[in-house]
């Protein structure tokens, strides 16, 4: 199956005072694919997401297909508690209509952590709504911040999985609802993980960095005993080293 | 109601209405301050505007504009922070607008005085404040966006930059208002108090923009009746009307 490369990515390098952080970093990512990006801390995985879009300067190229529409979840938002700012308020900033948040956040599974039976729900949803988003737990926050980013129907999603906040039931409704997105409108996703199992369970790419692009394929033949040797080394620096060998 | 007295009147309310809505994205931006130090850049323009004989509101405004382009282009060609800039800017403008404002004009334009404004004060007045509300309206979701996340705004194809430049200008028009009533000294008040006012009894943007803009309308007005009453200079009298509002704010805080 012939497959459209929505992004194209040559010889791309980040450098931060003097301190090279990503180099000759090269690929190509086809439409409608699941890419992790998987690598030790401070390995440069959200400095090459941030360069992907603009935000750091770089060098070398990043291409994104014309008229591609790309949406960006970061790992965090530093939001001051006492913002005045509510969270319709917040989805008001880009136009997106009260209904159309609702449905999202509903889809975005808030509200399930409180499985009373029958109106519990839409109820929560509501009360989210007026709630100033500084005031927002971890968890809730980064569905409102999918839900936000999903509002404008991107072609892309380029998302930072945060490191720590989300309780795993709530990041598995995350994970579920980004792969019914992939299905239902072809939407590509990109995502920087810190948890091996999720990158098996939902990616179908995986570019492995640390400096430089030290492996590209699929999870399972990309990521071999050799890989996660050099990314992570013999000791147990990354808690799911361990699993890997169970899959 | 006397002429002598409705001028100042309509002009304190459209000021404090104008200074009430751009404080209150300053203070959400953290500049509280910025309306300060910018209030003393206005003086060479003052100056400037005294010794040529126009009007001193184009002469504030002017230098104003000058030093909010001149703090812009610093802030994107260096990496100092913008309170250093607007440090650097504002010292260098006053001790130039001390060195060339005339002598008996220096008392009026450190304190101000709205007692003497004119029709043609109030008309200019009434048009920056319609200004700022444009500028506002259509920059202040980019400005709040920023607020929560430059990422979020930058990566929502927002131009965050010049979102900031245009706000700054509706700072500089509203600060080259505010000296008319409270003088160089005390026109960073009228952008900070209403506000920090506002924000105590406020849990949305909504009701808190328009609470400081209704905060500073009531500052105005108050101080200059105030004054009318007591014999005394208004500007002192609005800024203290405005920390009494904020008092009473306190007892209601959320």
């Amino acid at each position: 199956m012939a497959q459209q490369n929505i992004l194209t990515v040559t010889g791309l390098g980040v450098t931060f005072d003097d301190r090279s952080v990503l180099r000759d970093i090269s690929f190509t990512i086809e439409h409608g694919r699941s890419v992790a990006i998987v690598g030790p801390n401070g390995s440069g995985k959200t400095v090459l997401l941030r360069a992907l879009l603009g935000l750091v300067p770089y060098t070398g190229s990043v291409s994104w297909n014309a008229g591609v529409r790309v949406g960006y979840v970061p790992q965090f938002v530093a939001v001051d508690r006492e913002l005045p700012l509510t969270v319709a308020e917040f989805f008001g900033l880009k136009g997106v209509a009260r209904d159309r948040t609702l449905e999202l956040l509903e889809r975005l599974g808030l509200g399930a952590e409180h499985r009373e039976p029958g109106h519990a729900r839409r109820h929560i949803i509501d009360h989210v709504m007026n709630q100033r988003i500084g005031t927002l737990s971890g968890g809730q926050l980064q569905r409102v911040l999918i839900a936000w980013t999903l509002a404008d129907d991107p072609d892309v999603l380029l998302f930072d999985e945060p490191t720590s906040g989300i309780d795993i039931g709530g990041q598995d409704s995350v994970y579920s609802l980004l792969a019914e997105l992939r299905r239902e409108r072809g939407m590509t996703l990109i995502l920087v993980s810190h948890d091996l199992d999720i990158v098996y369970a939902h990616a179908d790419h995986v570019l492995c960095v640390s400096e430089r692009l030290v492996c590209h394929g699929p999870p399972r033949q990309a990521l071999d005993a050799e890989v996660l040797q050099k990314l992570y080394g013999g000791h147990v620096a990354f808690p799911q080293h361990e699993n890997v060998h169970e899959h | 109601m006397s002429t002598e007295l409705a001028l100042p009147l309509v002009s304190a309310l459209v000021i404090g209405v104008g200074a009430g809505y751009v404080g209150s994205l300053m203070v959400l931006r953290r500049m509280a301050l910025v309306g300060d130090a910018l209030s003393h850049v206005a003086l060479p323009g003052i100056a400037v505007a005294l010794l040529a004989e126009f009007n001193p509101f184009l002469g504030a405004f002017g230098a104003l504009a000058i030093a909010v382009v001149i703090i812009w282009a610093l802030e994107r060609r260096t990496a100092l922070p913008s309170e250093t800039i607007v440090g650097i800017i504002f010292t260098l403008s006053l001790a130039l607008g001390l060195l060339l404002t005339p002598e008996p004009e220096l008392l009026e334009a450190l304190f101000g005085d709205i007692a003497d404004v004119t029709m043609q004060g109030v008309l200019i007045a009434i048009a920056a404040v319609v200004v700022i509300g444009a500028l506002i309206a259509r920059q202040g979701r980019t400005l709040v966006l920023g607020i929560v996340s430059d990422d979020l705004a930058r990566t929502s194809g927002r131009n965050v930059s010049r979102a900031n430049l245009l706000f700054m200008l509706a700072v500089a028009l509203v600060v080259a208002l505010g000296i008319k009533i409270a003088g160089t000294l005390l026109t960073g008040a009228l952008v900070i108090i209403p506000a920090a006012a506002a924000r105590n009894i406020s849990g949305s943007l909504t009701r808190y923009m328009a609470l400081s803009a209704v905060f500073g309308a009531l500052s105005g007005i108050g101080g200059v009746a105030l004054a009318a009453v007591t014999a005394s200079p208004p500007g002192p009298l609005i800024i203290l009307t405005s920390g009494v509002i904020f008092g009473a704010t306190l007892l209601f805080k959320r």
